[in-house]
């Protein structure tokens, strides 16, 4: 046992401590990096013409995303009506009345649901509402979006529900309140301010996903009216504008990049920090 | 009859004997570690107060006192397994042969002075890897087969591994882990092995088998044990050390201390009244 | 009102015995048969999704059968469609992103398990988090207008000058391809090794560590050797849930890709993805064989991430548990 061979491992020790730091490092500098870049291409597309005016005919320079990012907020919340009640019930039911056979069987298929790609998930949207009525619509769209609301919503009502203290339930209970009174009036009021962030972190997942809107919703170059036509939504329009020849769609891809990720980023750091004054969110 | 001033030490431990009997057999005795003046603090709480005795070479030292009186915490002093707590601090001295064990390299030192401790930890390997762990990452140059067999008989354990050193060191019961561990530690041949509460969370027969163990292992180590078990301390150990609210309250040959305890405290605990 | 009901309900000798009308006109029994209703619901869509695509799917799978996974050839005009290309893009940019995100990750969570003080790991761990949640299209973003140019410039000339007479290093770069399109797909996935290998690690039993470094080990050796096998399970899951991510991902691969139905042994050439080819083709599909060809594609897709997190589940599963398990 040498001194030499000693000095070597204490400095393979130090070496490789040193990387782990620099890994973590590199991986958390990603995101700054991110966002510097988005700032940096997107921030001076964006302005007033950006939030209010339509697209312009291809060619031409100028128009905004006014339809994308109406689009994209009655989708969502459409999506929201759909996926969150089911989601919300559901949880209810896995927290206060089931049996253990049947909780299982629904948080298989919660979970089974959540990892599907959201691609499939398109594809199941497609084949159940697009092909029936044989256009694309804005809730096919809201459909599929909200189908992927659902698993989150339903996990994080059944835990903050479960984490409301005997306590309370018992109080309620030994005052002659029936279980659904006791639910709806004490339990969960008192699990609310959990499950709200849990939502708008599923709504902040959902908002971002282009995959299941490209064959749903679709795209539209025009304002969509009422909910049966084919959509236009800020994913979509960033997807779109990427990959066209056009420099100055590439400048409002950026800008309107910028504006998706704030968005989803500000929705994730108030709800993250809401939360973590309390329980933790289950992984997505 | 309590001694007015903390004894100095390194070749004076015996002063702190308090029986004749005591201080005539430490009088020959070589100290493998000694332990001067040690405060020790977690923060801004201290823990440890003014101690100073000494670890016997060659012998069994225990450390006994109530739960809370800080004597897993100087057992771990010994090998710095403090410092993987970062609020820990620590003032005075601790000789290893003579040599300052702070101002050594800590890893060296930990080859050193071994560990076992309360809870059975054998790694996720074979039998055979955790006793060899240690020779490994030390590039130990011999034969591991014969290093491995060796450790595994001293801990009493090869008879019932002999045939199975490939299997998951997860497979054997609480007290043959116990005495894996044991296995793992001699393997890299300590001059001090601590055991920290090494039984309780054992059975009687395997508490006992390793009792038996101690009492033989000492030809081979200098052992320092922590045990809440007065009659295990009263077995197996050459010296004994009784502490209370970080302090050392008496220091004799085991068998002074149980029989006719120099300070009313010492005899309070040993017969009961408290702890 | 309550006593007046909880009399009526005590009234009636076993209340199992009472009808089922009278235990809807109490409020719980309609409580749980609606939130019954809405869980079952949840059943029901994953089961229609599955029945969705097999049903949708019968076409190429009447005509083609098997060789539906071994054709390489896809060709709308003809309508002859082979899933090969997209199997084989699908594995390689998977396999690309997991060689340089799983060391990346794996570093990360040491750091962050092991070194990092509380308070710096759990504000790191916040930024990977939302890492996470950076929409899949932005990813895309970056590949198009950042990685692209940059694998023309600098990777294809650093890798392709000296290796250019490996195969995989072969031929010349547009930009687009399997490594560009894997490199993006490593950042991407990178977030979630780093978060569950953290958790992970950090359930390994302290003792184990201590028990390691008592015998003498450094601080890296202690954590290579004895705290990351013991959490193995856990990593392998992190790393199959990273490949389920992986292989659903579509809109980041689509615009970095190439979108080629080719299979080619170079890295820097272009590729399709399954999901990418269904994201790219999908509204142009003319025919009820090419439509349906796609949804097959889906199918296997949904398959291949349905086994990846259910082996992820249960290794991560397996590791948490043995933490408590040792010491006999």
């Amino acid at each position: 046992m040498s001194n030499g061979r000693l000095h070597w491992r204490k400095f393979v020790s130090n070496f490789m401590l040193a990387m782990t730091g620099v890994c973590a490092f590199v991986s958390v500098l990603v995101l700054f990096f991110i966002l510097g870049y988005l700032v940096f291409n997107g921030g001076t597309s964006i302005n007033w013409d950006f939030f209010t005016k339509l697209p312009k005919p291809v060619g031409e320079a100028g128009g905004g995303m006014a339809n994308a990012i109406i689009g994209s907020g009655r989708i969502l919340l459409l999506a929201s009506l759909m996926g969150v009640p089911i989601g919300f019930l559901g949880g209810i039911y896995l927290a206060e009345f089931s049996g253990k056979g049947m909780a299982s069987v629904v948080r298989y298929a919660a979970d089974l649901l959540n990892g599907v790609p959201s691609i499939v998930i398109g594809i199941f949207a497609y084949s159940l509402v697009v092909l029936p009525f044989k256009h694309f619509s804005a809730y096919a769209g809201a459909f599929a979006l909200g189908m992927m609301m659902i698993p989150i919503t339903l996990r994080s009502t059944e835990e903050f529900l479960k984490s409301v203290p005997r306590m309370l339930r018992e109080g309620a209970m030994a005052l002659g309140a029936s279980k659904w009174k006791t639910i709806a009036t004490v339990i969960v009021p008192a699990a609310y301010r959990g499950i709200m962030t849990a939502i708008l972190l599923a709504l902040a997942r959902v908002a971002g996903e282009t995959a299941p809107l490209l064959f749903t919703a679709f795209g539209n170059r025009f304002e969509s009216h009422g909910w049966s036509q084919p959509t236009a939504t800020l994913p979509v329009m960033i997807y779109t504008y990427a990959v066209s020849p056009y420099d100055d769609w590439h400048r409002q891809a950026w800008a309107a990049g910028l504006v998706l990720l704030g968005l989803v980023l500000i929705i994730n750091i108030m709800a993250r920090t809401i939360l973590s004054r309390g329980i933790a969110v289950p992984r997505s | 009859m309590q001694a007015s001033a903390k004894p100095e030490f390194s070749v004076n431990i015996v002063t702190n004997l308090t029986t004749p009997a005591g201080r005539e057999t430490a009088a020959a005795l070589p100290m493998r570690m000694t332990i001067s003046k040690l405060n020790f603090f977690y923060g801004p709480k201290q823990i440890l107060f003014d101690i100073s005795m000494g670890i016997a070479d060659k012998k069994v030292t225990a450390l006994i006192g109530p739960s809370g009186c800080g004597k897993s915490t100087l057992l771990r002093t010994l090998n710095r397994m403090y410092e993987t707590v970062s609020t820990s601090r620590l003032e005075g001295e601790i000789l290893l042969d003579g040599q300052n064990i702070l101002a050594q390299d800590v890893t060296a030192l930990r080859r050193q002075v071994g560990m076992v401790f309360q809870r059975p930890n054998p790694f996720p390997k074979s039998i055979f890897d955790n006793v060899a762990y240690g020779l490994r990452i030390n590039g130990y140059k011999g034969s591991l087969t014969d290093t491995v067999e060796k450790s595994l008989r001293h801990a009493a354990l090869w008879d019932e591994v002999k045939d199975h050193l490939h299997k998951s060191a997860y497979e054997l019961s609480g007290g043959q882990q116990q005495r894996l561990c044991i296995a793992r530690a001699l393997a890299v041949e300590p001059e001090v092995l601590l055991m920290d509460e090494p039984c309780s969370a054992l059975d009687p027969i395997s508490t006992a088998k390793i009792e038996e163990l101690m009492v033989e292992l000492k030809n081979l180590t200098t052992i320092a044990i922590v045990t809440h078990n007065m009659q295990q301390a009263a077995r197996v150990s050459d010296f004994t050390a009784f502490l209370l609210t970080g302090q050392i309250i008496e220091f004799s040959p085991t068998p002074h201390l149980f029989t006719t305890p120099s300070d009313p405290r010492t005899e309070a605990y040993i017969t009961g009244r408290f702890g | 009102m309550a006593t007046s009901t909880t009399a009526l309900k005590g009234a009636g000798p076993v209340s199992g015995s009472r009808s089922f009308f009278m235990k809807l006109r109490d409020g719980d029994e309609i409580a749980r048969l609606v939130t019954l209703l809405f869980a079952t619901t949840v059943v029901l869509i994953t089961v229609a999704l599955v029945w969705e695509l097999w049903v949708n799917s019968a076409l190429p799978r009447q005509k083609f059968g098997f060789h539906f996974f071994v054709t390489s050839v896809w060709d709308p005009i003809m309508d002859q469609y082979g899933a090969l290309p997209f199997i084989y893009g699908t594995m390689v940019t998977s396999v690309v992103a997991l060689l340089i995100a799983v060391p990346l990750g794996i570093g990360a969570a040491i750091f962050l398990a092991e070194l990092a003080p509380p308070r710096i790991s759990d504000t790191l761990q916040f930024f990977i988090d939302l890492l996470a949640a950076v929409p899949s299209v932005i990813y895309g973003l970056l590949g198009v207008f950042i990685v692209v140019p940059l694998m023309r410039t600098v990777i294809y000339p650093a890798l392709n000058k000296p290796f250019g007479y490996l195969p995989i290093f072969k031929g010349p770069s547009y930009g687009v391809g399997f490594l560009t399109a894997g490199i993006v797909l490593a950042i991407m996935v990178i977030p979630y090794i780093i978060s569950v290998s953290r958790e992970v690690l950090l359930s390994v039993p302290r003792d184990q560590r201590e028990a390691a470094l008592a015998l003498g080990s450094t601080r890296w050796e202690s954590t290579w050797k004895v705290v990351v096998p013991f959490a193995k399970s856990g990593i392998m899951g992190s790393i199959f849930l990273a490949l389920a991510r992986a292989l659903g991902e579509t809109m980041a691969v689509t615009m970095v890709i190439g979108n080629t139905p080719k299979i080619a042994a170079s890295l820097f050439a272009p590729g399709y993805s399954i999901a990418a080819v269904i994201a790219n083709e999908f509204t142009e599909a003319t025919g009820d064989l090419y439509l349906q060809s796609l949804i097959a594609l889906g199918l296997v897709l949904f398959l291949l991430t349905f086994i990846l997190n259910g082996l992820a589940r249960i290794l991560i599963v397996v590791t948490t548990q043995k933490g408590s398990e040792v010491g006999g």
